[in-house]
């Protein structure tokens, strides 16, 4: 009667060396090893939530749309005077950015599910580095980002983005995205180990949504109340924009590039080590 | 053999004589309060131990320290030589845990989890796969084995959780109440997992609070409350403790009564005026048939005949000093026999 749910082996699979307690082996071909798994393990959570992959590539995609169809005509005229270009080749390395950062908020729901469901005890009890776990979906978020961000710019092209960019521009615009990905989905690591459900986490969302608002995303800054202006100069995102903006259509960067890169990696040297500690400290109670 | 750890790349043999999970004056507070007060555990190779305890007796806390899953404040344990403080990874290796709540990735299929594990323990691509095949098959998720793991059922949760705990065969696992939630069908295919462990050699920590789980199961059980063990011995030991089988006789008229207490003329021998009752200690079927012929020698009529075993109710009740659920227990409960006979003691 058990029989039925239960079934005996009838060849044995089970790994011969186990019960010894030794495994085939460990070092850096190993450690290789097991982020492959995890980051396998990412990217599949990012493809079987079509609702994140919507969030992250059709809310910026129709951001970009309402931003040239609607708002466009109208913003042209008032920017002309600061920022002589077609709309559509100002705002959408501004896009582009919003992409990057909307993706990378996921993680910290990600996080927040691992930290708070059980998942997270079933790695800890593997002799494996759990910082792993932690990685496995930063690469995914990277992966998850850079592929939204070559959707928008291919519908961007459709809807009359002409970039002047070379082949090494290209390059270096890219680069600065990952980067500023990479910044944003660490912070987003951080906002998911300190919040404590994933419905917490999502709150991150709404401060990366705001960020660009009051950035040279859709507006120059110049063109702000004083306050506002003060704050969007001075805010990570308007040099990165600026930067990318510079390097596909060919707008001034000035200094823009130093202060993205002193940006990026000064939030990353500053969030890394706190994220990392307070991985340690929520996985050893 | 098992008793031998070979560690690769390093000279050492770590032979382990002492028991394969060894914990002594374990401590754990959480802020203030004290959760273990000094638990001591020993379960040989091979064995199992059932570790029997109400809500909130430090169960869970015992095995996840165990299982090198929380830090604790004081003593000291081993998992198969290994020391649970210090050689973290080298534990991690010989254990395998199921905790009280699912640790599966929701997102993934059944099939993923496990071979997605099974690669975390190295067993490469190919040999996770057929691990991960066999114990789909073993475990009756081939059916759901390409489904969401968001999709299963309780039961069905809790089983690849045990799979995916047995991936690398373990020598060592923990099981934090294996059989909570699940039906009498799932649990009885449970137990048969579980047995098949133990005779292949396993060594298993389980908690329950089914008495009679830990009865069925283990070769030893130990009885945890307010982070103490407060009782540790085979199950049979236990009841021992709170009495031997007992013989129970019901009568119509105090007459009736009378007379039998005269032909027994046993020490042992418990007599309820009121309920028009008495009880006496049987050690087997032998006695219990010398007991009725010697009845049978007087003109008495026995109205009612019960054989009442002690069960590990009693002795969880006993030890713990909690209220029966099922109150004064007037009428004859095979438990309230049997606590009777420990009252007496
Ligand atoms: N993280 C924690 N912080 C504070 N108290 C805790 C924590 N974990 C457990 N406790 C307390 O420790 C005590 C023992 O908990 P534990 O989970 O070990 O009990 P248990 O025997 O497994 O109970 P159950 O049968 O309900 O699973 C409880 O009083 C619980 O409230
Ligand atoms: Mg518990």
């Amino acid at each position: 009667m058990n029989a039925t749910l239960i079934h005996h082996d009838t060849h044995d699979t089970r790994p011969e060396n186990a019960r010894a307690g030794s495994r085939p082996g460990t070092g850096a071909r190993w450690l290789a090893s097991d982020a492959l798994v995890l980051i396998t393990r990412g990217l599949r959570h990012t493809l079987r939530s079509p609702d994140s992959m919507i969030t992250s590539v059709a809310l910026p995609i129709m951001l970009m749309l309402m931003f040239v169809y609607v708002f466009g005509g109208a913003i042209e005229g008032g920017i002309e005077h600061v920022a002589p270009v077609a709309y559509v080749d100002y705002v959408v390395p501004g896009v582009i950015l919003l992409t990057a950062g909307f993706g990378a908020a996921i993680t910290a729901i990600n996080v927040t599910n691992d930290m708070s469901t059980g998942v997270i005890d079933r790695f800890r009890s593997l002799p494996i580095g759990n910082w792993i776990v932690v990685l496995g979906h930063v690469v995914a978020s990277l992966a998850r980002n850079l592929f939204a961000t070559a959707l928008v710019v291919g519908v961007a092209l459709l809807i009359g983005f002409r970039p002047t960019a070379s082949v090494l521009e290209w390059a270096a615009a890219i680069g600065a995205i990952t980067l500023f990905v990479l910044m944003m989905t660490w912070v987003s690591v951080l906002f998911g180990l300190i919040a404590k459900t994933p419905d917490g986490a999502s709150g991150f969302t709404f401060f990366v949504l705001f960020l660009p608002y009051v950035s040279s995303a859709f507006v120059p800054p110049e063109t702000m109340p004083s306050v506002l202006h003060g704050f969007a100069e001075h805010q990570p995102v308007t040099p990165i924009i600026e930067t990318v903006r510079g390097l596909l259509t060919g707008t001034p960067i000035g200094n823009s590039a130093w202060l993205a890169i002193a940006w990026c990696v000064g939030i990353l040297v500053l969030v890394m080590p706190i994220s990392g500690r307070l991985f340690r400290r929520r996985t050893t109670s | 053999m098992e008793n031998t750890v070979i560690r690769e790349g390093m000279a050492t043999v770590k032979p382990t004589r002492q028991a394969a999970i060894h914990a002594s004056g374990l401590r754990k507070s959480f802020k203030d309060s004290a959760v273990l007060d000094g638990v001591d555990l020993d379960v040989d190779t091979g064995t199992m131990l059932a570790l029997l305890g109400p809500n909130g007796a430090g169960k869970t806390t015992t095995v996840r320290i165990l299982s090198t899953l929380l830090p604790f404040d004081g003593g000291e344990a081993t998992i198969s030589g290994y020391d649970v403080a210090c050689e973290p990874d080298e534990v991690r290796r010989v254990m395998g845990i199921t905790g009280q709540y699912a640790t599966v990735d929701e997102v993934l299929t059944g099939r993923e989890n496990l071979v997605m594990i099974g690669r975390l323990y190295h067993l490469g691509k190919a040999a996770a796969r057929a691990r991960a095949d066999t114990l789909l098959h073993q475990f009756d998720l081939v059916d759901a084995a390409d489904r969401a793991v968001r999709t299963y059922s309780g039961g069905m949760r809790r089983r690849l959780d045990l799979a995916a705990s047995l991936i690398a065969d373990p020598p060592v696992i923990f099981l934090d109440e294996p059989t909570t939630g699940l039906d009498p069908r799932s649990r009885q295919a449970m137990w048969d997992v579980i047995r098949g462990l133990v005779a292949s050699g396993t060594t298993i920590l389980l908690t329950t609070q089914y008495l009679e789980e830990a009865d069925q199961l283990a070769d030893r059980v130990a009885v945890i409350d307010h982070g103490r063990i407060i009782a540790d011995g085979t199950a049979a030991e236990l009841k021992q403790r709170v009495g031997t089988e007992r013989l129970e006789l019901s009568f119509e008229h105090t007459a009736d009564l009378a007379a039998a207490r005269t032909a027994l003329g046993v020490e042992d021998l418990h007599v309820d005026e009121e309920a028009l009752r008495l009880s006496t200690a049987v050690g087997g079927p032998d006695e219990v048939r010398d007991v009725l012929n010697a009845l049978g020698q007087v003109p008495v009529r026995a109205t009612d005949l019960q054989l009442s075993r002690p069960t590990l109710d009693d002795v969880f009740f006993d030890l713990t000093g909690q209220a029966r659920p099922d109150g004064d227990g007037t009428r004859t409960t095979a438990r309230a026999v049997a606590t009777e006979g420990a009252d007496a003691a």
